[in-house]
């Protein structure tokens, strides 16, 4: 009865585009990483465990880039929820008029191409006539007037701060959203009780924001492992190795036809995804549930 | 209610901050697309001595963009309306008929939110279909890749729209084709619209399947086309500044006139009220 009311091939084409594009590319990949397979001959032979002996291997550079990528993905996960809570907060309580003007203007910079964002920043971060320097001289920085994204101490430290400048805006939008559910009687019922304004964030906004925070972590986990954009717009893994991350080394492999190794951490990156999207399954699936339920 | 009100003029004066270091990289764009060479070279934050309006047009010539708009425009709309479409069929009917199967149809679909994609091996697939450095070929993938978080959006909202009307429609002898296209369709424009805005906006900002799949430069798209001039004439940032203005535009008009619908779909994803 229902099955010809909700037939099966109405679910087909999505799922044969999702097969054939997503599925059997990351699956075929994994048997692919344990071979030679490049771009120099047509002949692919198996050679083992030979790939990730390479990458995990000290005296190569892979576990740098995957420890950049994780210094990435923890830094730009701090900054993005304090100060996306920070401005969510300002907008909620600060503000009474034009929170929908401010909104719509801290947002803007999220929905910019990361290209465009990271070509406008090399002018702006440029040492020499850069606007950010020029700035910090006028006001008598001169110390602060640094080298951004040319010196290697601190080249890291930049991609992550214009990252987090784009970034901010969505996760302030998810957090603002969260904060609007709140129930406003709570907030009245503690003052009444003398609560002082930490007390109301720490033991009122906090615990019941923990839902939307929770959310926008795995978005900026999930966001800040596959990163590539930014990093190869703004410094292409340089200077040297010091901004390098999985996937502007996956598009180098990719450049040099060094397939068999890049499908290789291609395939490393693929299954810290899967465990990371099992617990963002099991996160956005049981807030649904717990909707449903209520 | 002095302190009060104080408080709310240090609260404006943080937010017009924070909204003015948001938009400062847009004003920038802004002001140098119209300077000359010599008074763009610093990228700075003062208005133009002179309007060079050339700059547009030499921006357009060399940098390809009216190919390059074509071709966003073709990616995004197409693929847009493709996977949109597919992805309202495959959530209609999985949010219908809860069946074991369907439940794990949809969690393997929703799944594609977090995987990477391995671009090794879909090159021999793209070979293999021969969509490989064709316009279909973006067309396809990008409706693809919109299949899993499209799925997961509307997903949620079919079930809002009560069974009874499903019910009522195959009384009166509607099919399943009629059903989904002349009941529930209609009744999913909120979410879809949604939906479309945020995956346009995705596939036109993107430049990563382009840069991996397209080598004829006469199919890419207005962020690769950028990118390409901003490598070719880096020491002239008010002609760079022109062509990224001339990029952007069309980001800004859709977003300004679909804030409201993009606000509630990132919402709605992730927040539960």
């Amino acid at each position: 009865m229902s099955s010809s009311r909700y037939p099966v091939y109405f679910v087909l084409p999505a799922i044969a585009l999702y097969i054939i594009f997503f599925i059997i590319p990351s699956i075929s990949g994994i048997a692919y990483s344990f071979t030679d397979w490049s771009s120099y001959s047509d002949e692919i032979n198996y050679v083992g465990w030979q790939n990730f002996q390479k990458i995990f291997s000290p005296s190569e550079r892979y576990l740098t880039y995957i420890w950049n990528t994780l210094v990435f993905t923890g830094l730009t996960i701090v900054l993005k929820t304090v100060f996306g809570l920070g401005l969510a907060l300002l907008l909620n309580e600060g503000v009474r008029r034009f929170v929908n003007l401010y909104r719509v203007l801290i947002y803007l910079p999220a929905i910019l191409p990361t290209l465009v964002v990271a070509l406008i920043f090399r002018s702006i971060l440029n040492p020499a006539t850069g606007l950010l320097n020029n700035v910090l001289r006028f006001v008598g920085l001169d110390a602060l007037a640094l080298r951004w994204l040319v010196d290697p101490h601190i080249a890291m430290l930049s991609v992550v701060a214009v990252d987090t400048w784009k970034g901010i805006g969505y996760i302030m939008v998810i957090l603002l959203a969260g904060l609007q559910t709140i129930p406003r009687d709570y907030y009245e019922a503690a003052q009444i009780d003398g609560a002082n304004a930490w007390s109301r964030f720490r033991y009122i906004t906090l615990p019941l924001l923990m839902p939307a925070i929770m959310v926008v972590t795995v978005l900026n986990v999930l966001y800040g492992l596959r990163v590539f954009d930014i990093v190869y717009a703004l410094t292409n893994g340089g200077p040297g190795y010091a901004t390098e991350v999985i996937s502007t080394e996956i598009f180098k492999a990719f450049s040099k036809g060094q397939y068999g190794l890049g499908t290789a951490v291609s395939s490393i990156l693929f299954v810290i995804l899967l465990v990371a999207g099992y617990f963002v399954i099991r996160l956005l699936e049981r807030d649904r549930n717990k909707e449903e339920a209520s | 209610m002095q302190g009060g009100r104080l408080q709310a003029a240090g609260a404006h004066i943080l937010a017009i901050a924070a909204s003015l270091i948001m938009f400062v990289p847009v004003y920038l764009i802004g002001v140098n697309a119209l300077k000359s060479r010599a008074q763009a070279s610093s990228m700075g934050l003062e208005f133009p001595t002179e309007l060079n309006w050339e700059n547009f047009l030499v921006a357009i010539e060399k940098g390809k963009l009216a190919s390059g708009f074509i071709n966003s425009v073709l990616y995004s709309s197409l693929s847009t309306i493709i996977g949109t479409f597919i992805a309202a069929m495959a959530a209609f009917v999985l949010s219908r008929r809860r069946t074991r199967m369907n439940r794990f149809l949809y969690l393997f679909l929703i799944m594609g939110i977090a995987l990477p994609i391995n671009f090794f091996t879909l090159t021999t697939i793209m070979q293999v279909t021969h969509l490989i450095n064709t316009r279909t070929g973006m067309v396809v993938l990008y409706s693809a890749m919109q299949v899993p978080f499209a799925v997961f959006l509307i997903y949620g909202f079919v079930e809002s729209i009560p069974r009874e009307l499903d019910e009522a429609a195959i009384i009166d002898g509607c099919g399943p084709f009629q059903l989904f296209f002349r009941i529930i369709l209609p009744l999913l424009t909120p979410v879809l619209v949604t939906v479309g805005i945020l995956n346009f906006l995705g596939t036109w900002n993107d430049f990563l399947f382009p840069l991996y799949y397209l080598s004829s430069s006469a199919n890419w798209p207005m962020t690769l086309s950028v990118y390409n001039f901003f490598g070719q004439y880096q020491q002239s940032w008010n002609l760079v500044s022109a062509d990224i203005l001339l990029t952007v535009v069309p980001v800004i008009v859709v977003y300004l006139a679909g804030q409201r619908f993009i606000l509630s779909g990132l919402t709605s994803g992730s927040v539960k009220g």
